[in-house]
C-alpha cells in the first residue's frame, strides 16, 4: 500500500475511463479493494464528514444512485439526491444553469447521470467541484467498468492476459465502452459479441475483435460480460423478436460449455431474464458474480469520492 | 382421353436410362452425346461410355435421341399463392404448371397470405409440397413484419428454416435505415437480401411505364428512374455491409448500366429479369391490355435491347418466370383498376430459348440463366448434371413449334401476355429426385 499512497489520483473528475493511465486505474482498484475490507468489517469512515455530495441524476436509476449514495454515508458525507422528476430541468431550465445554480450551493463531489453523451463532460466545465460520471448516454460508466475490474480481480487475481467477452448491445451500450478501454488498458484480450445491428462502427480501433457468432465469440474465454437488452429494442428495430435473441445470443449452458471451465459470468443489472441469460444460469452463483458486483460497487464508489477528495486536504 | 401427364405416384421409384440424348455440361458449355442412368434418385452415370446393351433390365429405358437434357431449370421468383390465394393458385396446381414448363425448383416469394416472416410458414409450405411431390419448392422470407417495411422479421430463425433468402416481395423497403438493418444483420449468416426495386413514392400513382405511350392512352406513368434510384441507394448498403444482394427483374437499361458498373467495382450483386421483360415493350399495353400491365411495368424498346445486351454480356445473372398468378376478375378491369402480374411457368423455356433462336445467345448461355446461375446466387445443390446429385433433369426439344394457348395451362390462372403467339422449344420431359414427374 506504501506506494500506492505516494501516486494519488492525478485527474480532477472520473469522467470515464478512456484516457485514464494503468496506474490510475491501479491506484483506483486497489483503494477500492481497501474500501471493501472496510465494509466487511461494517466499519464507517469520517473521512468526508462536513463534506456535501449531490447526486444529479437525470436519468431512472435504482443501483448506481443508492450504490453512490451509501458510499458517501459509509465516508460520512452530506448527501443530496436530485433526481429529473423533482427537478427544474423539467421546467425547462438548461443544464447549464442547473449546473450554475448547484455550483452557487458549493458542493464537494457532483455524480451526475445523464441520458446524452458528454453531457458530464459540460456540466464539468462548468462547476468548481470535481464530477463522476455515473453515465453518460451511450458513452461511459466509468465507475460500473472499476467494479467489473474489482469482480475479475477477486474471482481470477490478475486482469493481464484474460479473455473477455462483452455479448450483447454495445452498439448503445456505455458499460461496453468503459468495460472496453478499462480492460484493454490493463491488458486482456477482449472481444465483442452481438447481431451486427447492435455492433457500432468502426469498434474494431477499440482494439477489441466482433463476433457474431456467440460460440465462437466465447470460445475459451475466461470472463463473459451480458449486457442488458432494452425490450424496445427487440421488436424488429434491431433485433426481430426476443426468442431470435435468446436463440443466438442469448446465454445458456449449451453456449457456455464453449468457454473456459471456470469462466465468470458478469452482467450489469438489471437482466432481462430468458432474454439474454437463461433464468437458471442467472442463480447459478459458481458461475456468475451479479450479486458480487453490486456488493464491490460500492466499495468501488467510496475509492472514487475518497481518490477525487483525498487531493484538496 | 389423354393421359395425365403427370406421375403422382410417390412410391415409384424407379431406374431409368436416357438414351442418345445430348447431355448438357454446363460448366465447360459444352454438349456430351450419350446416356445418363439414374438410380435411387440420383444421377448414378452419365456420359458416351454407357453401352446401351450393357444397360440391365433394372432400368426403364428412355430414347432421347434429338432431345438436349439438360439441368433441371430453376425459377427463382414466384409467387405461389397458397396459402391465402388458392383460387389463383395452389401448391399442387403451381407444381403441376412448373413440371410442365421443365422447371424442377421453384423459389417462392413470401407475399402469401399470411406472409411468410416466421419460421413455421415456411416448414409447413415445404412440406406440402413434398407431399405433392411434383418440384422442390423452396421459400424466402419476409425482411420486414407483415411486409410493413417497418421491423425487421426473424431473419436468422427463417434462414435455419430454409430460407434461401429475404424480399418484401412486391414491395421495396423504402426505408434506409430499415434496409441497412437487415443488410447488416445477414450478413453474420450470409444471408441473401432480394429487392424488388421500385420507389415506391414514384410508382404509387402509376400504372404503366411513363412515356408517350402513357400520354397518349391516359394512363399515369412510372418513371423509368424509380427502378435505378432504388438499386443506387442499395449499392452503398452493400458497399459498407458486403452483403449479399440480389435484384429481381431487372427492366430498364439505367439498371443494367448501374449493375454492371458495380461488378466491375467488384460489389456483392447479382440480379434476374423475367421474360416479359426481353420479349415485350411498352407497346403491348395498346388497347389497354391489362395482361400486359406488370410491376415493373414494360419499359420502351431501347430498355428492351439492353436487357438483352446485359443477358448476353453476363450483367443479368438469371432469368426466372415472375409468376404472378391472377384471377379473371382481378384482370378484367379498367386498366387502372387491374392487377399487375403474369403467369410465366409453362412459358419461361421457350421464351428463353428464343434468345437462342435469334442468335443473341448461345444455348449453354441461355441454360445457365435458368439453371446453373440460379443454383448458385441461392446456394442449391443443383443447376448442373453431376454423379450422385439428385436426378434434377429437363429434357426438350429445341426446335419443337407451338402455340401457346392459356387455356392449356396446368396453372390456375391463365393472364399472360404471350396469349396466341408461336414459340419454339418444348419440354418433353420433367425428372424430380429421379422421378418422371411429367412427360409429354
Amino acid at each position: 500500500m506504501k506506494e500506492v499512497e505516494k501516486k494519488k489520483y492525478p485527474h480532477k473528475h472520473i469522467l470515464g475511463i478512456e484516457g485514464l493511465l494503468p496506474p490510475d486505474i491501479n491506484y483506483l482498484l486497489n483503494l477500492s479493494e481497501k474500501f471493501s475490507l472496510q465494509l466487511s468489517k461494517r466499519e464507517k469512515s469520517s473521512f468526508l464528514s462536513n463534506k456535501t455530495c449531490i447526486n444529479l441524476f437525470f436519468e431512472n436509476s435504482t443501483r448506481t444512485r443508492t450504490s453512490f449514495e451509501l458510499a458517501g454515508k459509509k465516508l460520512s458525507a452530506d448527501i443530496l439526491n436530485i433526481s429529473v422528476s423533482s427537478s427544474s430541468i423539467k421546467k425547462g431550465e438548461t443544464l447549464i444553469d442547473t449546473a450554475m445554480t448547484l455550483n452557487a450551493m458549493q458542493p464537494d463531489i457532483l455524480v451526475v447521470r445523464h441520458p446524452d453523451a458528454g453531457a458530464v463532460q459540460l456540466l464539468s466545465e462548468k462547476v468548481n467541484c470535481s464530477v463522476i460520471n455515473a453515465g453518460d448516454g451511450p458513452h461511459e460508466h466509468p465507475t460500473q467498468a472499476l467494479l467489473d475490474a474489482l469482480t475479475i480481480l477477486r474471482r481470477k487475481k490478475v486482469i493481464s492476459g484474460l479473455k473477455v467477452a462483452i455479448c450483447g448491445d454495445i452498439l448503445h451500450s456505455r458499460v461496453a465502452r468503459s468495460n472496453i478501454h478499462l480492460l484493454t488498458t490493463l491488458g486482456a484480450e477482449v472481444r465483442v459479441i452481438a447481431p451486427n445491428t447492435l455492433i457500432p462502427y468502426g469498434i474494431e480501433n477499440l482494439g477489441v475483435r466482433v463476433y457474431n457468432d456467440m460460440r465462437l465469440g466465447i470460445k475459451d474465454v475466461d470472463i463473459i460480460i451480458m449486457l442488458r437488452l432494452q425490450l424496445e429494442r427487440m421488436s424488429g428495430s434491431y433485433v426481430p423478436s426476443i426468442r431470435e435473441y435468446f436463440r443466438f445470443f442469448g446465454l445458456d449452458r449449451e453456449k457456455l460449455n464453449y468457454a473456459k471451465n471456470d469462466a465468470l459470468i458478469l452482467h450489469p443489472g438489471p437482466m432481462n431474464r430468458g432474454v439474454e441469460i437463461d433464468s437458471e444460469l442467472a442463480d447459478d452463483l459458481d458461475r456468475t458474480a451479479i450479486f458480487e458486483q453490486v456488493q464491490l460497487g460500492v466499495a468501488v464508489r467510496m475509492a472514487c469520492l475518497y481518490a477525487l477528495l483525498e487531493n484538496k486536504k | 382421353m389423354k393421359k395425365n401427364p403427370f406421375n403422382t405416384n410417390k412410391k415409384s421409384n424407379k431406374n431409368y436410362a436416357l438414351l442418345n440424348g445430348l447431355i448438357v455440361d454446363i460448366e465447360n458449355s459444352e454438349f456430351i452425346k450419350g446416356t445418363i442412368l439414374i438410380k435411387d434418385c440420383l444421377i448414378e452415370d452419365f456420359g458416351s461410355h454407357i453401352k446401351n446393351s450393357q444397360i440391365s433390365n433394372n432400368y426403364e429405358k428412355i430414347d432421347c435421341k434429338g432431345f438436349i437434357i439438360s439441368p433441371g431449370l430453376i425459377d427463382s421468383r414466384v409467387q405461389i399463392r397458397e396459402p391465402g390465394l388458392e383460387h389463383q393458385e395452389t401448391i399442387k396446381s403451381i407444381s403441376k404448371s412448373a413440371a410442365c414448363g421443365g422447371i424442377t425448383s421453384l423459389i417462392c416469394m413470401p407475399n402469401t397470405n399470411p406472409v411468410i416472416d416466421q419460421p413455421a410458414l415456411i416448414n409447413s409450405i415445404q412440406r406440402k409440397a413434398r407431399e405433392i411431390a411434383l418440384s422442390k419448392v423452396y421459400c424466402t422470407g419476409c425482411i420486414t413484419r407483415k411486409l410493413e417495411g417497418k421491423e425487421i422479421s426473424e431473419l436468422q430463425l427463417m434462414h435455419e428454416s430454409g430460407a434461401l433468402g429475404f424480399t418484401d416481395g412486391n414491395n421495396s423497403i423504402s426505408n434506409t435505415r430499415v434496409m441497412r438493418r437487415a443488410f447488416k444483420y445477414v450478413k453474420s449468416f450470409d444471408g441473401l437480401i432480394i429487392q424488388h426495386p421500385e420507389d415506391q413514392s414514384l410508382t404509387s400513382e402509376g400504372v404503366m411505364n411513363e412515356g408517350e405511350v402513357s400520354t397518349r392512352l391516359g394512363l399515369k406513368g412510372i418513371p423509368y428512374y424509380a427502378e435505378p434510384i432504388i438499386i443506387e441507394r442499395d449499392l452503398w448498403l452493400v458497399r459498407e455491409t458486403n452483403s449479399r444482394y440480389h435484384v429481381n427483374h431487372v427492366s430498364t437499361a439505367a439498371a443494367v448500366r448501374i449493375i454492371r458498373n458495380a461488378k466491375k467495382e467488384g460489389l456483392n450483386i447479382t440480379c434476374d429479369t423475367a421474360p416479359p421483360y426481353f420479349s415485350l415493350n411498352e407497346m403491348s399495353v395498346e388497347n389497354y391490355r391489362t395482361f400486359a400491365k406488370l410491376s415493373p411495368p414494360l419499359r420502351n424498346e431501347s430498355d428492351r435491347l439492353a436487357i438483352i445486351d446485359g443477358l448476353k454480356d453476363g450483367t443479368i445473372d438469371a432469368v426466372t418466370s415472375d409468376h404472378t398468378p391472377q384471377d379473371q376478375d382481378a384482370k378484367r378491369l379498367p386498366f387502372d383498376q387491374a392487377e399487375y402480374g403474369a403467369v410465366g411457368l409453362e412459358t419461361l423455356l421457350a421464351l428463353t430459348l428464343n434468345l437462342v433462336h435469334n442468335n443473341h445467345l448461345t444455348i449453354f448461355e441461355a441454360l445457365k440463366l435458368l439453371t446453373l446461375n440460379p443454383a448458385r446466387i441461392f446456394k442449391l445443390k443443383s443447376g448442373t448434371i453431376k454423379i450422385k446429385q439428385d436426378a434434377d433433369l429437363t429434357v426438350f426439344d429445341l426446335n419443337k413449334s407451338w402455340k401457346v394457348d392459356p387455356n392449356k395451362f396446368f396453372s390456375k390462372s391463365k393472364n399472360t401476355p404471350f396469349d396466341g403467339i408461336l414459340v419454339e422449344g418444348k419440354n418433353i420431359m420433367t425428372f424430380v429426385r429421379g422421378r418422371l414427374v411429367f412427360s409429354n
